[in-house]
């Protein structure tokens, strides 16, 4: 074991495949020589060489068209999208080929591209630094979405994205690269090495994609959350000094409906936190699953609390992100209600 | 208010009523153009982009310095597939004509281009075809059943009835799966080339886009990577005039030669003849063998012309000259092959006619039997369940679960 942050963490999880498959290369801007812009790939151009960790020109689209050509010729690519928010190039080549390949082609050709992106707010990025577009890839058919909440499940949970045969798009909460976040900016912040999670093994493991992790165990409410806002959730339920299971959704496709039933069939209510916008967001598909699934089981109607319904804004990124305050009054919202 | 516009609108030569006029069209002579040595620097032999490299002249001689090493056997072979390619084409729009199928795409004029290309590469080399490549099928030996087959969404088809008619593949044959988004294919050829070097292989990938394409952010991205990792790829535009009644000049071709697109970032552009299937080898293997030593990608487009509607879909004579392709000064590439073989004394009229007598044969041969794996009306059918299979490796519990709701749903009603 040691202590690593999730840039440590994703860092460690390269190398270890790097060192373990030949056929694993990274492709992406500023990803070789610098290490990348958020030091995921820091030394491993150095220790793999730049045939297999390769510096890119500045086109998404090439990136990820590319590397589904890598990909059909018996390569395994990781591509760094170095914000989520410029992966827009890229969906055609996600959407049309990457996703559909092996459906498309009778299971004769597939590329088992994993997609790295760093997504979400908290760091000052104003709207074209901000995002969290995962629900645009949710939606489709034939690629997964994962997003970790803890160094300790980043690395686990990229290795097996990395393995998997299926397209992996893997977004990075760049907030909590370097320590958790409650939702408060004021408080000084904490590193990993304050947090059970920041102890990650440094050879291989994986943690399989499509199961949710119980973060913590409660009896009055069910939170199904992902990324920075299990943090926020967990903060909020302190504060509520109320019991709630908080579930790390971790992988969205596919999505573990058997936690989410489970639980949300003990506690009879259920709260969906993101940072993404609501309105045909994920914390959507989440509701209605929990609708089919538990309805005659809720006491309460599911609340959402998510971003607000703009772009992120720069001067008001605290306005906007769902912090602890709006967490808070969606749990009362829950528990008042009869 | 009246706007005075000074916006230009590209116009095509000729619209529907109006006499044919190719005098847009830059020609060099038969032999004219130099061929440099393969690894000459990119810098000078851009003249390759602007002139039209041609080896058969109007009476079907071979002539100048890009006469390709092909032998007379080869060369009868080469004129049997576009042949059969003919037939098949001709067969199978008529079998959408008559709703046997639901839509079609001829190669019709342009069958020198994959047989030509298909020929000059190896068969380890990876394609990477656009949807009228079905010439690159044919000779990579997709067997005629399979290619009908596919067009069926029938049991034997090899998409298994996932996409529309023409979007073939061909694993063992190093045949891509064809896409209908256009250009998406060209990144990856490019990445698969990469793959190749990376691997420290010889093998080298090709891909092929229209005209009208090449306006497509893909075929840019496509020609980046390819320059700044010299990838060993062909990359193909095969210029036929018309993107469905959007002519030429609407992707950027009335000023400059397609094959000038990669100038600018140091990739050789070749603009050959694309009905000459002699000139379409020749600069294929030149390609091929600049790319296999190294010197990374080379451009080519070729000039040919669309004889046929863009796909069942849409009616020509809508919007262009019905008796344009007549008039179109580089002919057709199956009687310019002919003429040649007649001339060299290799072919006669009468074993042509004979020879196309027996393909039509071949033809609905393999198009009976390809109906006895099932018609649009017929069956066998597909097995309703593997609709749900290959979305991912392994089949997800909700796929499961929604698998078994369809075949319950479809139980009651049947």
């Amino acid at each position: 074991m040691s202590q690593m942050n999730m840039i440590q963490a994703i860092n460690s999880a390269l190398d270890v495949l790097m060192e373990k498959d030949p056929t694993v290369i990274i492709l992406g801007q500023d990803v070789g020589y610098f290490g990348g812009v958020f030091r995921c790939t820091d030394g491993l151009q150095k220790k793999y060489g730049e045939h297999r960790v390769i510096d890119a020109p500045i086109a998404e689209g090439g990136i990820i068209g590319s590397a589904i050509g890598i990909g059909v010729n018996g390569l395994r690519p990781v591509a760094e999208i170095q914000f989520a928010d410029y992966i827009y190039p890229g969906l055609d080549q996600i959407i049309s080929e990457l996703a559909r390949l092996r459906y498309r082609s009778g299971g004769e050709y597939f590329s088992p591209v994993t997609i790295r992106a760093p997504c979400g707010g908290g760091i000052r990025g104003g709207q074209t630094h901000s995002q969290s577009p995962e629900a645009l890839f949710t939606h489709l058919c034939g690629i997964k979405t994962v997003m970790p909440s803890t160094p300790y499940d980043a690395k686990g949970l990229l290795i097996s994205a990395i393995e998997s045969n299926d397209p992996v798009v893997f977004f990075e909460p760049k907030r909590i690269y370097n320590g958790p976040f409650d939702g408060d900016p004021n408080k000084p912040s904490i590193p990993w090495s304050k947090h059970p999670a920041g102890e990650v093994p440094k050879g291989y493991y994986s943690i399989p994609l499509g199961k949710a992790n119980l973060v913590q165990e409660g009896t009055e409410l069910s939170i199904i959350t992902y990324g920075t806002m299990v943090h926020v959730a967990q903060a909020a339920v302190n504060q509520a000094g109320i019991s709630a299971d908080i579930i790390d959704v971790r992988s969205l496709v596919p999505l573990d409906v058997d936690t989410l039933r489970a639980s949300v069939e003990k506690t009879g209510r259920c709260l969906i936190a993101h940072e993404a916008s609501k309105f045909s967001g994920f914390g959507a598909e989440l509701a209605a699953t929990v609708q089919e699934e538990c309805f005659w089981h809720l006491q309460a109607p599911i609340v959402r609390v998510a971003g607000w319904e703009t772009p992120y804004p720069h001067a008001f990124e605290w306005d906007y992100f769902p912090g602890q305050d709006r967490i808070l009054a969606g749990i009362r919202e829950i528990m008042e209600s009869v | 208010m009246t706007w005075k516009s000074r916006l230009h609108i590209p116009h095509p030569s000729a619209r529907p009523g109006e006499a044919p006029d190719f005098s847009y069209l830059s020609l060099s002579e038969a032999g004219a153009v130099a061929q440099p040595a393969v690894d000459a620097p990119a810098s000078e032999i851009e003249f390759l982009a602007h002139e039209l490299v041609r080896v058969l002249d109007d009476d079907g001689i071979a002539r100048g310095p890009w006469i390709p090493d092909l032998t007379p056997g080869q060369l009868l072979e080469a004129q049997r597939l576009m042949l059969l390619t003919r037939q098949y084409d001709d067969r199978m729009h008529r079998m959408q004509r008559q709703g046997k199928i639901t839509f079609f795409m001829q190669s019709l004029g342009e069958e020198a281009v994959s047989i030509g290309q298909g020929m000059a590469l190896e068969p380890d080399d990876m394609l990477f075809p656009a949807y009228r490549n079905q010439g690159l099928f044919i000779l990579r030996n997709t067997s005629l059943v399979d290619l009908m087959c596919q067009c069926l969404s029938n049991t034997r088809d090899m998409c298994k009835g996932r996409q529309m008619p023409v979007m073939y593949h061909n694993v063992k044959g190093k045949l891509f799966s064809v896409s209908g988004n256009l250009a998406t294919q060209y990144p990856h050829a490019v990445g698969w080339a990469m793959a190749s070097a990376i691997k420290g292989e010889d093998h080298i990938s090709a891909a092929w886009v229209g005209d009208g394409s090449t306006a497509e952010a893909d075929f840019h991205h496509a020609l980046t990577f390819a320059a700044v990792y010299q990838a060993p790829v062909i990359l193909n535009v095969v210029n036929n005039q018309w993107a469905i009644s959007t002519y030429q000049g609407f992707a950027g071709g009335e000023r400059r030669a397609f094959a000038a697109r990669g100038l600018g970032l140091g990739i050789p552009g070749i603009r050959v003849d694309g009905n000459d299937l002699l000139a379409v080898y020749a600069v294929t293997r030149w390609a091929a063998e600049r790319a296999r030593r190294g010197g990374g990608p080379t451009l080519i487009e070729h000039v040919t012309y669309r004889g046929g509607p863009h796909s069942t879909s849409d009616d020509p004579s809508r919007y262009r000259p019905k008796d344009e392709w007549q008039a179109f000064p580089l002919g057709d590439p199956v009687k310019r092959l002919k003429q040649h073989l007649v001339n060299a004394g290799h072919w006669s009229e009468e074993q042509h006619t004979a020879l196309i007598a027996e393909l039509k044969e071949t033809i609905i041969a393999a198009w009976k039997e390809a109906i006895t794996y099932g018609t649009m009306t017929d069956g066998p059918s597909l097995d309703i369940s593997e609709m749900f299979d290959d979305v991912y490796e392994e089949l997800p519990d909700y796929l499961v679960r929604q698998r078994q709701q369809l075949i319950e749903l479809k139980g009651r009603r049947s």
